[in-house]
């Protein structure tokens, strides 16, 4: 009876399992061996560090993992203090908050991909609504997309306003969780509205903070898809991130052995995150 | 002094709110009315319907449309199915590893399927089902987020319910039928509409799997019909990229709360 109990239970694992184990570890460590044995999309009989000595060389790859650790470390500070805000903003007495949530929100929802084409539109230099606003003022106007010194920051600006709204919800869950009685103490003290925030709201939302904070870093790293509309990485990779990387080189220019390098490059990385997520996991645990 | 900070912090919430809203907003515009209004803002534009049609017929939105939601069920249906059962097993059954597993399990929270595009295209290229919804949907059917949440919620119910089932003469698959998905309701739900709209949306993963308009989903289709090179005029694109959001964005409007609230669930657990 107690076997058959077990083998009830890894049946009923049986279909997740297979299915995760060949589309999430089988890929890793075959990623791992074709950055040994691979040769553009044959295999090598014998392993070789030839792929990882490319990699040293690449100076593409220097401009890729540099713009995509400053995608990050723009994109999700931004995102996380706007995120707050709006949390704040919608979680107040404000009269049409939910209106207001709505137009929050909206952005995460809707397809990367879609929305790009409008924003496309908003950058693009000669038309677009951006620099049709500068002429107002009597400015020339920026090639947003085409100039290598602004390209990566407007691919930022679309990613901060399609995450804020999401990062959001957190906070608005974690708001709610708040005591009333630490506020109607604050009032008793007379606390101006920036104290109350510093010495009790933000405090009591670091827990959220820290989670958002990796799941942001984490999603920073995949967020791609708006490049496939807005600039290609280009122009001259000053926009290219890693993963976006990745699939040129596996199906642009079909030297499969460097995706997978790149790729374990790219898993590297997550992991490294995903030990500082343990790490902050650990500390939400002591915080309570 | 606090009554100006006061009107500062509303207008600035307001103002954030219609930048971010002001995409959709301008879609709108463009799409209903003629295309020299694109650029142009005047009250009394004409209003036409034109660029739906002209954008209808340029691409095939209605094969899109099919693919992306038989894709987005598929996924769904799939999930729902193999997380239950996986959830089950994980919740509330004893056998050697079980931890290991789930930890196994876990991993696909980190390295999502996005990430290993180049290994799962040759995995699909082997199994044939390179442009077909299979091909599509197969890295996505089992969900370590789907599990984690359903085992969650499936900790929670009271053993007594399970055990009275069980002397009723209820099999497994019967007290996971009768016991467990009635009481997690809230949780399906939640996961399903997270799960919808991140598989409506999705693009990287279609991209590289598809490359016909046999199975071709409409975020894929947009990124070809909006590209530059194919010379469709803004209004034209703003058109179609309502279409294309147009299911979604209904859904959304309706069941607003529940999402909002899907979300919250979902990223609390």
């Amino acid at each position: 009876m107690q076997l058959s109990r077990q083998i009830q239970a890894w049946l009923l694992l049986l279909p997740a399992l297979c299915l995760l184990v060949a589309f999430t570890h089988y890929p890793v460590v075959k990623t791992v061996a074709r950055s040994f044995f691979g040769f553009g999309v044959q295999w090598e009989d014998a392993a070789s560090l030839d792929n990882y000595r490319y990699l040293l060389e690449d100076e593409v790859l220097g401009q890729v993992l540099y713009n995509s650790f400053m995608y990050a470390a723009i994109t999700v500070p931004v995102s996380i203090v706007l995120a707050i805000a709006m949390a704040l903003w919608v979680n107040s007495k404000m009269r049409y908050k939910g209106v207001l949530r709505t137009a929050y929100f909206t952005p995460t929802i809707l397809p990367m991909i879609s929305v790009a084409n409008i924003w496309l539109f908003f950058y693009s230099p000669e038309i677009g609504l951006l620099n049709k606003l500068l002429a107002l003022v009597g400015h020339s106007g920026y090639n947003w997309l085409g100039d290598p010194s602004l390209s990566l920051y407007s691919l930022m600006a679309m990613t901060i306003w399609k995450e804020a709204g999401f990062f959001m919800i957190f906070y608005l869950a974690a708001l709610q969780t708040i005591d009333t009685n630490l506020y109607h103490a604050a009032a008793i003290e007379n606390a101006s509205k920036w104290t109350v925030f510093r010495r009790i709201t933000f405090p009591l939302l670091m827990p959220t903070t820290l989670f958002v904070l990796v799941n942001a870093l984490l999603n920073a790293f995949k967020l791609v898809d708006h490049l496939f509309i807005l600039t290609k990485g280009g122009p001259n990779n000053s926009s290219n991130l890693l993963l976006y990387y990745i699939f040129e080189n596996a199906f642009s220019f079909f030297d499969t052995a460097y995706a997978a390098v790149l790729t374990v490059v790219l898993l590297v990385i997550l992991v490294v995150l995903a030990l500082l997520q343990f790490g902050v996991i650990e500390k939400r645990v002591h915080y309570r | 002094m606090n009554r100006i900070t006061h009107y500062l912090s509303t207008g600035l919430a307001w103002f954030i709110g219609f930048i971010w809203l002001f995409p959709l907003i301008y879609a709108v515009w463009a799409a209903i009315h003629p295309s020299e209004f694109a650029t142009r803002f005047s009250l009394f534009a004409p209003l036409t319907l034109d660029n739906f049609k002209e954008a209808w017929n340029q691409a095939p939105f209605p094969r899109y449309m099919i693919n992306t939601i038989a894709i987005t069920m598929i996924i769904l249906a799939g999930q729902l199915v193999l997380c239950t059962l996986a959830a089950y097993a994980l919740a509330r059954m004893q056998f050697k590893g079980r931890g290991f597993m789930f930890a196994l399990i876990l991993m696909q929270l980190m390295v999502v399927p996005e990430i290993l595009i180049v290994e799962n295209y040759q995995t699909l290229a082997g199994l044939s089902l390179i442009d077909t919804y299979w091909g599509v949907a197969l890295p996505y059917l089992a969900s370590a987020f789907g599990i984690f949440l359903l085992r969650q919620t499936f900790k929670t119910v009271p053993e007594d319910l399970e055990n009275a089932a069980r002397i009723e003469g209820c099999s497994l698959l019967g007290i996971i039928w009768k016991v467990y998905v009635p009481l997690a309701k809230p949780t399906y739900l939640a996961f399903s509409l997270v799960s919808i709209s991140y598989h409506w949306n999705n693009f990287l993963w279609p991209l590289v799997v598809t490359n016909t308009e046999n199975s071709r989903p409409l975020t894929v289709g947009m990124s070809i019909f909006g590209a530059p090179e194919s010379g469709v005029d803004w209004s034209i694109i703003s058109a179609g990229t309502l279409i294309s959001v147009g299911p979604l964005l209904i859904l959304f409007l309706i069941f607003q709360r529940q999402f909002v609230q899907s979300f919250m669930q979902a990223g609390i657990k």
